[in-house]
């Protein structure tokens, strides 16, 4: 077993990644795709959080984060999904509907 | 625990794909492929749960991950038709690129530094005294298989978040449902032509209170004054708080 500061330092790198894809991109499809990856660098520190302390709570909490995740997933593509039928090609920034 | 070199190798091949993974999700101009380095990242994400021994964890990152998030993914990318490359070179907000790259340089520091400052806190070689000491504190059976207690804290401990799971999961397939169901009749157009509209109506009716003005002779200068001296009282009262 490799000390928990490795994965720490991953999930670190992971998670600015997806912060920085979810600020550059304008597709909402790649925008979910990075918070699915901020979501699995939270995973990741769960874990080697929950096996440095000798705990399985850390492992119960991703698998609600994983539960979570996907009931996300499937809300926000019906989402994307109702309003790219409504104008096809659309990116975050046309959706300024609610700017009033 | 000392780790051999066996675990050292396959952390930083995972972690390499993990993090080259994530990049070609961020700059893949199509968005197919950004799905497909999406898988590659959680793969490599389930690998770094087997090397610590999460196993139910790292099949069910690679079933319900892998298997079955992305493909819905590469479904709706497919169902739109909008597997076409982006322009990625353009920038339309300017600016937003840098600031974007300096909050990720700023959210890396911050929780590096967090994690330096922390990092002997858990192991407890730096405080003797510490809140949860690995060994005592364990609720790890190592007889056991992962599996098996697992299931156990999740039916016993958990049970009431594992119940409103259960709730969560059928809000998620009713509110998609609703979402994605055909309306009768025609939609109200989203995006420009509404803002269109609006802005037609909103013009409109700055040309009628503009006609009754004209009619009442002299009304424009002594609203325009009116709205200067708002103004000013307001910044003054700004200045006033900051003051304070």
């Amino acid at each position: 077993m490799i000390g928990y500061e490795f994965y720490l330092v991953l999930s670190v790198l992971l998670f600015s990644t997806g912060a920085v894809g979810l600020l550059v991109r304008r597709n909402p499809l790649v925008m979910f795709m990075c918070v699915e990856l901020m979501l699995n660098a939270v995973n990741l520190a769960f874990v080697a959080f929950g096996t440095e302390l000798g705990d399985l709570g850390g492992q119960l909490s991703v698998f609600f984060v994983l539960v979570v995740a996907a009931a996300e997933v499937v809300v926000g593509l019906a989402i994307i999904v109702a309003i790219m039928r409504r104008r096809p090609g659309a990116t975050a920034d046309d959706l300024s509907v609610l700017r009033g | 625990m000392d780790a051999s070199n066996v675990d050292y190798v396959v952390f930083f091949v995972a972690g390499a794909f993990v993090l080259l993974g994530a990049w070609g999700v961020i700059l893949s101009r199509n968005p197919v492929h950004s799905a497909l380095s999406l898988v590659g990242t959680l793969f490599s994400v389930a690998v770094l749960f087997i090397l610590q021994e999460a196993h139910f964890l790292a099949a069910v990152q690679v079933v319900v991950y892998a298997g079955a998030i992305v493909i819905l993914f590469l479904f709706v990318i497919m169902l739109l038709g909008v597997d076409r490359a982006e322009q990625l070179g353009v920038d339309p907000i300017g600016g937003q690129r840098p600031v974007a790259v300096l909050i990720g340089a700023g959210f890396i520091a911050a929780m590096l530094t967090a994690v330096i400052a922390g990092a002997d806190s858990l192991s407890g070689t730096a405080q003797p005294n510490k809140v949860a000491p690995p060994t005592a504190g364990s609720t790890v059976d190592q007889t056991a298989s992962d599996i098996e207690q697992l299931g156990n804290r999740l039916f016993t401990d958990w049970v009431f978040a594992f119940e409103l799971t259960g709730l969560l999961l059928t809000i998620a397939v009713v509110g998609a449902v609703v979402m994605v169901r055909k309306v009768k009749g025609d939609l109200a157009p989203l995006g420009e032509s509404v803002i269109d509209e609006r802005l037609a109506a909103y013009e409109a009716r700055l040309e009628e209170t503009a006609a009754e003005d004209a009619a009442d002779a002299g009304s424009h200068g002594t609203t325009d004054a009116d709205d200067e001296a708002s103004a000013d009282a307001d910044a003054d009262e700004d200045a006033a708080g900051v003051d304070a």
